[in-house]
């Protein structure tokens, strides 16, 4: 006699800890095996786009902190980006520099907590003590700069807060003469691991095609051997003047654009943004940070959409602005909110485990999913 | 590589009535105006045709224009009647790297758009984020839920112009 079987409904979160934050999976399964994923979300939205209609320019700047709080520097930056392109500021060199260099010591935090959390979503808990031992040593020299940890107020439009602490330039080549090692320790440990390779590689398969057609961007979209960055392809700020290359999945484990493949992205990443950190501080002028500074923050009325790459993907300020202190209208095009999108495609026909394997190597924050 | 006005050109060409308007002002970059019900028509040409390739649907993003007559309803508050609701399209072509920025307005009381979900995936959750907040219902999507308010939300669309705070939520009172 065959088995009785009927598909279930199984709700995992809104509390889980491998949802990353507060987002609640509505699987659909028959036995092990994933029929569908809806994803819901909103648990975490705070009306950002509404604050922003109320609040001039600069006071927005806090508040994008909090949309990507793993990224704050270059949520700030991107923000910052916009304002200023709408204005028609120039930004004096130093201040170019110090933000590019903030932005990838950013990039770089981002990354280590993406791999430290995948790794312990599936069952490997050591590399998570490594990387967030790293991580920390990032957030200490943000400390010195700016005197927070995690939300940082930083780049201001025109400039920046204040200037660099007198150690800074130090104490950056010291931790990258020290992180050099530990990346390399972090591969032997996980990257190359059997055991992880074994349980990412040709796990949720994202081909290009896509990939680009569900609007994915950032580390998932290389993954996929699309060579796509906007550091390179519609260059902001200095970017053009490093010398950096772009990682692009190869599959050298499985299937290009699987699990593995978007988590050595990270790895990848991880060393060029090294490169470009120690360029810059090499390369820094000397110069006032706070000069073009404007006394008030009047944009034109116009619209722009400007975007900078985020450690996530493309991240899209839509400015629209009626020549008041107030914007009219701000959207956020976070790059989790899109990636998101494609996350039941991708599970559709694994097991439920590899739900998690699949969500970690998305890396989303709802945060910023959820603005 | 192509610029808004030669697009523009191609466009006026092909779908003549249906695209209205290029506006650009400096420092507003250039938009495309077209019409609100044969946008799917637009994109899907845009995306599939040689030369243009627009392959990527980078933002999707609704607005208020307000441009309505601002009246007090019986509760002395505010509302506005008439006027347009609008959705901005950001396109962008990955092998061809060219981009362009459409712009489709339509009717503040009875807003319908044509969906454009079936040409690129990106667009599901923008256009569901642009009806939960603004209230624009995209025709023909597959799924035209609210995403960022509760599902049972009644208490209208947030980012209108003329949005008032309810006072309850499902019978408890919401404090401020």
């Amino acid at each position: 006699m065959a088995l009785k079987t009927e598909e279930m409904v199984l709700n995992m979160g809104p509390q889980h800890p491998s949802t990353h934050g507060v987002l609640r999976l509505e699987l659909v399964i028959e036995g092990e095996i994933i029929k569908s994923v809806t994803p819901h979300i909103g648990y975490l939205h705070r009306c950002f786009e509404k604050h922003c209609e109320v609040m001039t320019y600069p006071q927005i700047i806090p508040y994008t902190d909090r949309m990507d709080y793993l990224a704050s520097m270059c949520n700030e930056f991107g923000y910052v980006i916009a304002v200023e392109r709408l204005m028609g500021i120039e930004v004096p060199e130093r201040v170019e520099y110090i933000r590019v260099i903030m932005a990838e010591l950013q990039r770089i935090a981002s990354h280590l907590v993406a791999i430290g959390t995948y790794g312990a979503d599936i069952g490997a808990f050591t590399p998570f003590l490594f990387c967030f031992r790293d991580r920390e040593k990032i957030l200490n020299l943000f400390e010195i700069t700016c005197g927070a940890r995690l939300l940082y107020n930083y780049i201001w439009i025109g400039g920046l807060m204040h200037d660099l602490h007198p150690d800074f330039i130090r104490l950056t080549k010291e931790f990258i003469k020290e992180f050099r090692p530990n990346l390399k320790e972090l591969n032997d440990l996980l990257t190359f691991n059997q055991i992880f390779i074994d349980r990412t590689a040709n796990v949720g398969i994202l081909p290009a095609e896509t990939a680009i057609n569900y609007g994915i961007t950032g580390p998932n979209l290389r993954a996929s051997g699309v060579n796509w960055d906007l550091r390179i392809n519609d260059p902001y700020s200095i970017y053009d003047r490093f010398d950096f290359k772009i990682p692009v999945g190869k599959g050298e484990n499985g299937t290009v654009g699987d699990c593995w493949n978007r988590y050595y992205m990270r790895i990848l990443e991880m060393e060029e943004s090294l490169k470009i950190v120690e360029q810059a501080i090499n390369q820094i002028p000397d110069g006032d940070v706070s000069s073009a500074i404007p006394k008030r923050v009047k944009p034109p009325a116009g619209q722009i959409y400007s975007r900078v790459e985020n450690p996530r993907g493309e991240l899209g300020y839509f400015i629209v602005s009626d020549g008041s202190v107030n914007p009219t209208r701000i959207k956020v095009r976070a790059p989790s909110f899109v990636n998101m999108v494609v996350f039941g495609e991708l599970c559709k026909g694994h097991m439920v485990a590899d739900v998690v394997a699949i969500l970690g190597s998305i890396d989303i924050v709802l945060g910023e999913i959820d603005r | 590589m192509k610029n808004p006005e030669e697009i523009f050109e191609i466009l006026k060409d092909k779908f003549g009535e249906v695209i209205i308007e290029l506006f650009s002002d400096k420092p507003t970059e250039s938009f495309i105006s077209v019409a609100p019900l044969e946008i799917d028509k637009v994109c899907l040409y845009l995306r599939d045709k040689e030369g243009l390739n627009f392959k990527s649907l980078m933002n999707l993003s609704g607005i208020d224009d307000a441009n309505g007559e601002k009246i007090k309803d019986e509760n002395d508050n505010e509302i506005i009647q008439g006027g347009t609701l609008s959705v901005f399209y950001h396109l962008e072509s990955i092998d061809l790297k060219h981009k362009v920025t459409l712009k489709v307005s339509t009717d503040r009381e009875n807003p319908e758009v044509a969906s454009v979900e079936e040409i690129w995936r990106a667009a599901d959750w923008h256009e569901r984020e642009a009806y939960d907040m603004f209230g624009i219902k995209f025709l023909n999507h597959h799924n035209l839920i609210r995403i960022l308010m509760p599902y049972d939300w009644e208490g209208g669309y947030p980012l209108r112009k003329d949005y008032q705070n309810p006072e309850f939520y499902k019978g408890m009172k919401v404090p401020y």
